[in-house]
Formats: C-alpha cells, sequence, structure tokens
C-alpha cells in the first residue's frame, strides 16, 4: 500500500476543504490525520459502555482481595492463599499492589484485552463498519496500527487501574512505611513506587504482546465472541503446559510463561537476566504475529 | 483526465472454492453519467463492486476508478469517491452523527475543522438533520439507507457508487432515494448505482450495465437498451393459420399463435402495409395493433426469468 500525501493530489481536489486543509497543515499532515483517527479509535473503545463496565469490574477485583486479606489476616490469618508476598502483605500495605497483579494475571486482566483486542478487527467486520473503513479509505496498514496502538493503551490503562486500586486499597487497609523487597533488602518507600511503576510497564507489557495475538485472531473472523474466546483458550492453555513439570522443555516458549517474571523488579540488584528473557519472549511474539497479521490482512478479501 | 469514471477490462474474480463471481466484464462508466448496474441477486454485482474498491482483489483483469489503477491506486483515488457497499453498516452503539464523526475521522484528506459544518450539511442533505442524535440502532431501515448515502457525500466527491441503495425500502424511501441520486447527479458527480430491479432505477439512470451470472451482456446507454426491443405485430383473427402463411410470406419471423392472435417480429414493414396484405389475401383481420417490449421484458430477457439459476 502505497502512502501519499494528500498535498500531491491531483488538482481536480486542489479547490475543496481536504485539500486545501492538507496543504495548510504541510508535512505534519499525515501524522495529524493518523493521531485524529487514533483518538476517534480510543473513543469508540473507552466510550463503549461494555468496555467501560470491564474496566470497573477489573478495578473491583484488587479492593476485593485487599478486603478479603484484610478479614484474613484479622481473623488469625489461619487458612489463607498461598499466593506470592502473601507474607509481605501483613506488614505493608504497597505488597497489594504486587499481590493484585499477580492474582488478575492469570485470567481476568488477559480476558479484559482478550475482550478489546478480538473485538478490534472481527467487530468491524460483523458490524460491516470495515468494509466502510476500506473504501474512506482508512488504509488497510493504517488502520492495523491505530487498532493495535488502542490495544496498548488498553493494556496500559487495565493494568495501571489495577496497580493504582491495589496500592490504594493496601493503604487504606494495611500499615504503609519502607518496603522490605524479595532479597531481604529494606528500600524507601518512593524507591517502592518507582519499583511499582516499572513491574506496571512489565506487566502491560505481557498484555499487549497478547493484545496481538488478539488481533491476529480478530483478522481471521468477523465473529468477536469466537476471536475473544479462542484468546482466551490461548492464555488458559499455556497456563496449564506451563504447571506440568512434563513440559519443561518448552516452558519457556509459552505467551504466559514470563509475564510473573515482574519479581525480579523487586530484589536488590534487579535480575536483568531473567527481566530481559521476559522481555526477548514479548517481542518475538510480537513480531511473529504482528507479521503475520500485516501479511494477511494487507491481502485478504474483505467479504463482510 | 480519462472520459470514463470506471473502467475494466477482462475483470475477474474467482472466489477460493472455484466459483468464478465476476468473469471478464468489461465496464464502461462515462463520467457525468448515472449508470445503472443491473442483474439478479448473485449476478456479481456485489463482487464486481467490492472489486473495483479495493476490498476484493481481482484473479485477473484490470480496473481503474476516475483514471486510477484499482486497488493499487485506493489511497489516491478512494477519497474522491463516495461510496454504500452491500447495504449500510455503522456501529449500532453511536448516533447517526457520531458515526459520520467516525467515518470522517479516518479519511485522512478530509479537514477536522470543517468536519461539523460538512457533517452537518451531509445530514440535512438526505434529511436526517432532526434524528442525528438518535442512536443507529434505533434508524429504520430508510434511516439507515440514507445516513449510508451521507456517509458518501461528507466530502465533495467526483464518483459515488451505491450497491443495492433502495434494497428492503418501501416506495416513499425508494423514492426519496431516487430523489437523492437526481440531486446528485446534477452535482455533476457520477452515479454508479447497483440495483436488482430496473424499474427502481430506470427513471434516473442515463446508461445501464446488465450482469447475467457473472458476464456483462449489456451495456450501453439506456436508449440504446430501448432500441434492442424489436417490436412485434400482433393480429386477431378466426383464421390464425391463413394470416400465419401471410405474415411468413411478407418475411416477417418468429410467428406464434395463441388462440385467435397471431403475433410475429416486425422487420421494417408497415403495420398498415400488412393489414391491407392480410385483407387482400381475404383474412378476416378484427384487429392489429404494434407491440413494442417494456423495458422490464427486455432486462428479463437478458438476465433470465426468475430461479433461473445456472452458475
Amino acid at each position: 500500500m502505497v502512502e501519499v500525501s494528500t498535498a500531491e493530489a491531483p488538482p481536480a481536489r486542489a479547490g475543496d476543504a481536504g485539500g486545501a486543509a492538507a496543504a495548510g497543515r504541510g508535512r505534519d499532515a499525515p501524522v495529524q490525520a493518523w493521531l485524529r483517527f487514533f483518538r476517534s479509535e480510543l473513543r469508540l473503545v473507552f466510550g463503549r459502555r461494555r468496555n467501560q463496565a470491564l474496566l470497573v469490574v477489573v478495578g473491583l477485583f484488587p479492593l476485593i482481595i485487599g478486603i478479603g486479606l484484610r478479614l484474613g489476616d484479622q481473623g488469625g490469618n489461619s487458612g489463607g492463599p498461598s499466593v506470592a508476598f502473601i507474607t509481605q502483605l501483613a506488614g505493608n500495605g504497597v505488597f497489594l499492589s504486587f499481590i493484585g497483579l499477580t492474582l488478575l494475571l492469570i485470567l481476568v486482566m488477559p480476558l479484559a484485552v482478550a475482550v478489546v483486542a478480538g473485538d478490534s478487527m472481527a467487530g468491524e467486520a460483523g458490524y460491516g463498519t470495515l468494509r466502510s473503513l476500506l473504501a474512506v479509505p482508512a488504509g488497510r496498514v493504517r488502520l492495523l496500527s491505530v487498532k493495535y496502538a488502542t490495544i496498548v493503551i488498553f493494556a496500559l490503562v487495565v493494568t495501571f487501574l489495577v496497580a493504582a486500586v491495589a496500592l490504594a486499597t493496601g493503604a487504606a487497609l494495611f500499615p504503609v512505611g519502607p518496603v522490605t523487597l524479595l532479597s531481604g533488602t529494606t528500600v524507601p518507600l518512593a524507591d517502592a513506587m518507582l519499583r511499582l511503576v516499572f513491574v506496571s510497564l512489565y506487566v502491560a507489557a505481557a498484555m499487549a504482546t497478547l493484545g496481538m495475538i488478539g488481533l491476529a485472531l480478530s483478522t481471521l473472523t468477523e465473529h468477536a465472541i469466537g476471536a475473544i474466546a479462542a484468546l482466551a483458550i490461548v492464555v488458559v492453555t499455556s497456563e496449564v503446559v506451563d504447571n506440568v513439570p512434563q513440559f519443561a522443555a518448552i516452558h519457556p516458549y509459552l505467551p504466559t510463561h514470563w509475564w510473573n517474571s515482574f519479581d525480579s523488579l523487586l530484589r536488590v540488584p534487579i535480575d536483568t537476566g531473567t527481566l530481559l528473557r521476559g522481555l526477548l519472549s514479548f517481542a518475538v511474539y510480537l513480531l511473529i504475529f504482528g507479521s503475520f497479521t500485516w501479511a494477511r490482512f494487507t491481502t485478504a478479501d474483505v467479504t463482510s | 483526465m480519462t472520459a470514463l469514471a470506471v473502467a475494466s477490462s477482462g475483470l475477474t474474480k474467482r472466489f477460493r472454492g472455484g466459483q468464478v463471481a465476476v468473469d471478464h466484464i468489461d465496464l464502461a462508466v462515462p463520467r457525468g453519467s448515472v449508470y445503472g448496474f443491473l442483474g439478479p441477486n448473485g449476478s456479481g454485482k456485489t463482487t464486481t463492486i467490492r472489486v473495483l474498491l479495493g476490498l476484493a482483489f481481482p484473479t485477473s483483469g484490470r480496473a481503474e476508478l476516475l483514471g486510477e489503477p484499482m486497488p493499487s491506486g485506493a489511497i489516491r483515488v478512494l477519497p474522491r469517491v463516495g461510496s454504500l457497499i452491500e447495504g449500510p453498516a455503522f456501529y449500532p452503539f453511536l448516533t447517526g452523527r457520531d458515526n459520520l464523526v467516525r467515518c470522517d475521522a479516518a479519511d485522512r484528506t478530509a479537514d477536522p475543522r470543517t468536519a461539523a459544518a460538512r457533517i452537518g450539511e451531509a445530514l440535512d442533505r438526505v434529511g436526517l438533520l432532526a434524528a442525528a442524535g438518535k442512536r443507529y440502532r434505533h434508524y429504520s431501515l430508510g434511516m439507515k439507507q440514507r445516513l449510508a448515502i451521507a456517509a458518501g457525500l461528507l466530502t465533495p466527491r467526483e464518483l459515488i457508487v451505491l450497491d443495492e441503495p433502495t434494497n428492503g425500502l418501501d416506495p416513499q424511501g425508494t423514492r426519496e432515494v431516487r430523489g437523492l441520486i437526481r440531486q446528485i447527479a446534477a452535482d455533476g458527480i457520477t452515479v454508479f448505482v447497483s440495483s436488482h430491479l430496473l424499474a427502481e432505477v430506470e427513471q434516473v439512470c442515463s446508461d445501464v450495465g446488465v450482469m447475467r451470472t457473472g458476464r456483462l451482456v449489456f451495456q450501453g446507454p439506456l436508449e440504446e437498451l430501448r432500441a434492442t426491443g424489436a417490436a412485434r405485430v400482433r393480429v386477431e383473427t378466426a383464421e390464425p393459420a391463413a394470416a400465419v402463411a401471410v405474415l411468413e410470406r411478407l418475411g416477417l419471423t418468429d410467428p406464434q399463435v395463441a388462440g385467435n392472435e397471431v403475433s410475429a417480429q416486425l422487420a421494417g414493414d408497415q403495420p398498415e402495409r400488412i393489414c391491407a396484405e392480410l385483407v387482400g389475401a381475404g383474412v378476416g383481420v378484427r384487429g392489429l395493433g404494434m407491440v413494442t417490449p417494456s423495458l422490464e421484458d427486455l432486462f428479463v430477457g437478458l438476465t433470465g426469468e426468475g430461479f433461473d439459476i445456472d452458475g
């Protein structure tokens, strides 16, 4: 697909509003037009009640987990769940954000990302708006880029929402102070907050990678629910296989294997080796599914 | 600048299953015309339109829109082409206006500063200004079709492609759409409109192309299609056998007898002379007249009667 600046549009368009505007905006015109399309996509995704409800539900989880753990704590801490960081929580509410991320990474957050990513192209195909958008013309590569950028933003919003609600809940229900990390080192609260930001970014990268797999699945169907379910199955299957020791050889290659490696950031010194291997795994998945999506969508007939 | 708004040569689309939906069609749509793209359901109209607009890729052959090759020139030429493909398609949870805002935002050539004014104008043109704040989900079918046409009018166009814009509409809705097509054409915009019903578009078309099972079986000005319908002479008589003999002697072809009625293809002979010859031969003539086939008859002749599924 050839990108052509509208400033070079044929003379027939020179007099009309679009051509004149493009000429007035000059070289930045394609960028500004992309941003306008991107904002429209963000409004579509975040303005939709279904997605807003989804975010509210996801945001409620850390609150419920926090209250549950606080009640369990008061009852003598006899039969609480065995989750990482659980022993640290009683001493410091900050750990609720790490607990929240760990627990919700199992299904709730991937499912939320799956809804938006699986719906991205399949939803448009289902409504028939895909053919309208392409006839506008939105441009196939441009449409994919806008769709994926929106999925990335959604992944960031989901992750930071969970971290923020968990942090606020933890701070309200448990003591807060200097944080003793997994390596036994105690760091100031500000240092721990910075680590939480990096943990969230790492988890968001994991979710954004999952979103690319979802986008790929989404180009294969015009039934959004099919793409959403398929992505959920990918996540669950990967997690099951990751927990079967006999499959240890393939564990590092599973899409979900490195998601919990964010705990590498909670050590002094930071376990950069594990962290980088996780990021490399995300990059490889992005590349594979990104290329697949591009190759398929730029050559496929749109029949919806 | 070429004189053709839409041109194709040998355009063919074969689906993966092997079915040939569009079979070597050579379209020639003159600029400024209202081109009726006709044919029964399943004759390949929508597939042709999808290929012309770059949604589907042709198996072989070439297509051009406003002089630009498709699909490679899609980004350059499509901003000048408004389209409605296979029925209106919008987000049910957005209002009519928000749906148009969305369409406009996707267009890299549209000026955001004039968006609100252009969208208002397009809504006004199709008579949807009052319903602009209603969710699309609550629109009637006619309103949906009109919103789709409004989407095609958001920016100045040179060509409007409307695929079955009257599909499913009541007679009033059909008239409204015809009125819109007339207005658009009056602005000098070429209109390419498909329909499975000749009657719905014949009043507005200057040119027609007729599809039958993937092939273009007729293309040209509407008058040319009308002229292909040879007139027949119809004789009412008590002696049909004798009348047929006279008509055949005069060189008329395809004689048909139905009770007391005889008809034959007229070949330049004046009906007056035929009457005189019949009377001269002693055939009693009770009535004599000329029958010109209606456009509808010609159309059905080209496309086949109903349920004629041979592809």
